[in-house]
């Protein structure tokens, strides 16, 4: 087959919550890789229309969250006649099981898409075990 | 305070149900374009004029074609995902590939006032109407 992959049309996901919201807007599920080196466990979510400051990550007992606020004020005096995509604020929490260094966590969100450096801590560092 | 904060959050929220409302509305009519094609796109009016959005997180301006020909829109470009070699993977559901996409818009769209606008992964799509098809009032004698 050619190497040139169209891309499918992935639907967005509403962020399915335990406890009632508090706020009536809807929040979706942002696609996300993760990956792991020796060193780090790296994150890239898909946040399109968050900005640098509409980011807010937490770590709290091994559970990550991750917030992306959209920017609606692009939104002003536009009214919807045609849609295929629902629009909202991007929230998701992963339990990590690795030991991350908290202090050393770095964020950038590059067109739309933020990406999360998360450092394990020196004992989470992975020995490697002599087979006999 | 209170109450501006709580009028934003029902902005928002009437928003989204607007935007939900138009779901894979008539509005494309008998044209060719049909739904189901990367990327999925927002059609908005703005005054006389049509601002069409469209998400592509990850991709690079530079990867992102935009032409408008008559009432002819086509969106082509790369969405690259890379990692680096030797990771291993816990989770992987973003796309990566090429995509193409054309729309007929059901109006005389002034292609030479255009404008494209990427900004956070977001594609804003400025369509102003031509004069021709703007609408005008008439006078009642």
């Amino acid at each position: 087959m050619a190497t040139k992959q169209e891309i499918e049309v992935q639907n967005k996901q509403e962020v399915a919550t335990a406890q009632e919201a508090t706020r009536s807007a809807r929040y979706y599920v942002p696609y996300t890789d993760i990956h792991e080196t020796d060193e780090a466990l790296s994150i890239a979510m898909e946040v399109p229309g968050v900005a640098k400051d509409g980011v807010a990550v937490t770590l709290e007992k091994d559970i990550l969250k991750v917030a992306g606020q959209v920017d609606f004020s692009n939104y002003e005096g536009l009214e919807p006649i045609y849609t295929e995509y629902e629009v909202g604020h991007f929230q998701r929490s992963f339990s990590l099981s690795n030991k991350i260094d908290q202090g050393a966590i770095s964020a950038r969100v590059e067109n739309g898409v933020l990406h999360l450096n998360l450092p394990k801590t020196r004992e989470a560092a992975p020995r490697r075990i002599s087979v006999q | 305070m209170m109450t501006t904060g709580m009028r934003a959050l029902d902005a928002l929220l009437d928003l989204q149900r607007a935007i939900s409302a138009s779901r894979g509305s008539g509005w494309f009519g008998s044209t060719t374009t049909g739904h189901g094609t990367f990327p999925p796109v927002n059609v908005f009016r703005q005054g006389d004029d049509f601002v069409l959005v469209a998400e592509l997180p990850g991709v690079e301006k530079e990867g992102l074609d935009v032409q408008i020909k008559g009432r002819r829109v086509r969106i082509k470009g790369t969405k690259k995902v890379e990692f680096a070699e030797g990771d291993s993977v816990h989770r992987r559901e973003r796309r990566s590939g090429t995509f193409d996409r054309a729309l007929v818009i059901p109006a005389d769209i002034d292609g030479d006032e255009a404008k494209a606008e990427y900004r956070d992964g977001v594609l804003a799509l400025h369509l102003p109407r031509s004069d021709a098809d703007r609408p005008r009032s008439i006078q009642i004698s």
